[in-house]
């Protein structure tokens, strides 16, 4: 790891004066980054330690409703909160099946979102890549990618999102707040994450300096809580990124949807919210002819971008299982648990 | 960068510092103290075998930056058992052959302490797995590591029960 100078600011405009000058990275569970900084891959001067900043670390009722997480929480004591997992069950389910029981207990809510992708061309410097350094050319595109995207990519950069804890918080209208030069403001994790187009090094629509502070679910978020699901499909039983997953949300009346919400994630260089599948999904009746409608709809502008046209199928299948296990109602127990092969207790507790 | 000082508070000894800020928790603990009971794997928070607890949480000290970590309580291998009397868990992985080579094994016992502290497992095996999923073994001793939770759990809880007593 090359040296760097190290300051740990005591406030929130401290840390945003001392990251806006150029070559600095904020440091806080550090999971990442000290992995890209011991490859390589990134080289910062100046790391800002913001992990002793002041009242980051609350997870707060908003008076309006809603729900205000900051940006320092760890991964796993969100997760393990129980009053949160009761009314965000999708997103304690995802967050629980990311990563390793010790990555969660460092890694933070704002972290989380700026994790950087995957794909081993981008953590090799002997490769070209775009994303790490702009115009040297895409090495995934004709090398090794059946995990890459299929929706939302470009001849610049095919990489995915790797987070499981965004696709949730984007099906339920998250929204980013953000400290900068200028004074607060809020993004909505949709708009938050950019796709690639012709500069994918911009992988976000942050500004040097600018911190994420929290992240804001709506009051409408917690209605979902009797009906939604995070479902992830990973090449190893566990601690593996997504091959592909899903967060499925409903409230259903009479056996119609009256309310839906639908995410993919491992399918794009963001987390991937499926409107036109939503817009349909509404109205319909709760069943699976009504899913199949829906998992056609989030896949329809899907192409694949090299050897990865299985990821089109698996897609809309995780899609359809996942809107069933939905309406099939949460899990008392979270998380339910990915098959495993050496479970010895067959049935729906097994079933991610 | 100069160093910089730190204090930590490592198996119940205050140790005063001073470190260059890239020195990693994991580095700081084999190279400066000769603490090399903490194993480095892949140093990069893929294998486990780095698991230490910090403030009684269990991480990849591979992945943590010691200066970061200023004035926390760290407890590694080395400061499980009381003397020659190994902590339960130490003595259950004996017991059931938890363990082949041994390297992975220091961060199996750290990553077992954290997931019995946690709570989350209970006495579900699967949910054991899932809960060690982040500590590697190379040998495959799998089975025997879930066998030794199970049992390390139960004796444990009785010995919490005598002491209740």
């Amino acid at each position: 790891m090359r040296d760097f100078d190290y300051i740990r600011p005591a406030t929130i405009p401290d840390a945003v004066a001392a990251a806006a000058q150029p070559g600095s990275a904020y440091l806080a569970g550090g999971t990442n980054l000290l992995d890209l900084m011991k490859g390589g891959i990134t080289s910062p001067e100046r790391i800002v330690d913001i992990t002793r900043l002041p009242e980051l670390d609350r997870v707060e009722e908003l008076p309006e409703g809603g729900l205000r997480i900051g940006a320092l929480v760890r991964n796993a004591d969100l997760a393990h909160d129980p009053s949160f997992a009761k009314a965000y069950p999708a997103v304690a389910e995802a967050l629980l099946s990311g990563a390793s029981a010790q990555l969660r207990n460092a890694a933070t809510v704002g972290g989380n979102l700026l994790q950087r992708t995957r794909c081993s061309y981008f953590y090799d410097t002997a490769s070209p890549c775009n994303r790490r350094e702009p115009g040297s050319g895409c090495s995934a595109l004709h090398g090794e990618n059946r995990l890459h995207a299929v929706l939302g990519w470009s001849e610049a950069c095919i990489a995915t999102h790797p987070s499981d804890f965004c696709v949730p918080l984007v099906a339920l209208d998250a929204v980013v707040e953000i400290e900068g030069k200028d004074g607060r403001r809020h993004v909505t994790l949709e708009e938050f994450h950019r796709l690639p187009g012709q500069t994918p090094q911009r992988e976000t629509v942050l500004e040097p300096g600018d911190l994420i502070v929290a992240v804001r679910l709506p009051a409408e978020a917690a209605s979902f809580a009797a009906n939604a699901r995070y479902l992830k499909v990973r090449e190893r039983t566990s601690y593996a990124f997504a091959v592909v997953s899903a967060a499925a949300a409903l409230t259903v009346e009479g056996g119609r949807i009256r309310a839906a919400r639908l995410a993919l994630g491992g399918v794009a260089a963001k987390p991937w919210r499926a409107r036109a599948a939503e817009a349909l999904l509404i109205g319909a009746p709760a069943e699976e002819a009504s899913f199949l409608r829906a998992a056609d709809a989030a896949l329809a502008e899907a192409t694949p971008s090299g050897d990865n046209a299985f990821k089109i199928e698996l897609a809309r299948r995780i899609v359809v299982r996942a809107l069933t296990s939905a309406l099939a109602g949460t899990p008392a127990l979270m998380p339910a648990l990915p098959a495993s092969p050496f479970s010895n207790i067959p049935g729906a507790r097994h079933d991610a | 960068m100069t160093s910089l000082p730190i204090t930590l508070t490592i198996n119940g000894l205050r140790h005063d510092l001073e470190i260059e800020p890239r020195v990693t928790l994991l580095d700081l603990l084999r190279e400066r103290l000769d603490l090399t009971g903490t194993k480095k794997g892949c140093d990069r928070g893929q294998c486990g075998a780095c698991t230490v607890l910090v403030d009684g949480r269990r991480v990849n000290s591979c992945l943590a930056l010691a200066v970061s970590h200023d004035g926390a309580e760290i407890l590694t291998i080395e400061g499980v058992a009381q003397g020659e009397d190994l902590h339960p868990v130490q003595a259950a992985f004996i017991a059931h052959d938890g363990f082949q080579c041994g390297f992975c094994t220091p961060g199996q016992i750290m990553s077992t302490l954290g997931l019995i502290a946690e709570g989350q497992a209970g006495d579900d095996p699967e949910r054991i797995r899932e809960g060690l999923s982040g500590n590697l073994c190379r040998c495959a001793a799998y089975g025997g590591i879930v066998e030794a939770v199970l049992e390390a759990q139960q004796n444990m809880a009785k010995s919490d029960r005598r002491t209740a007593a």
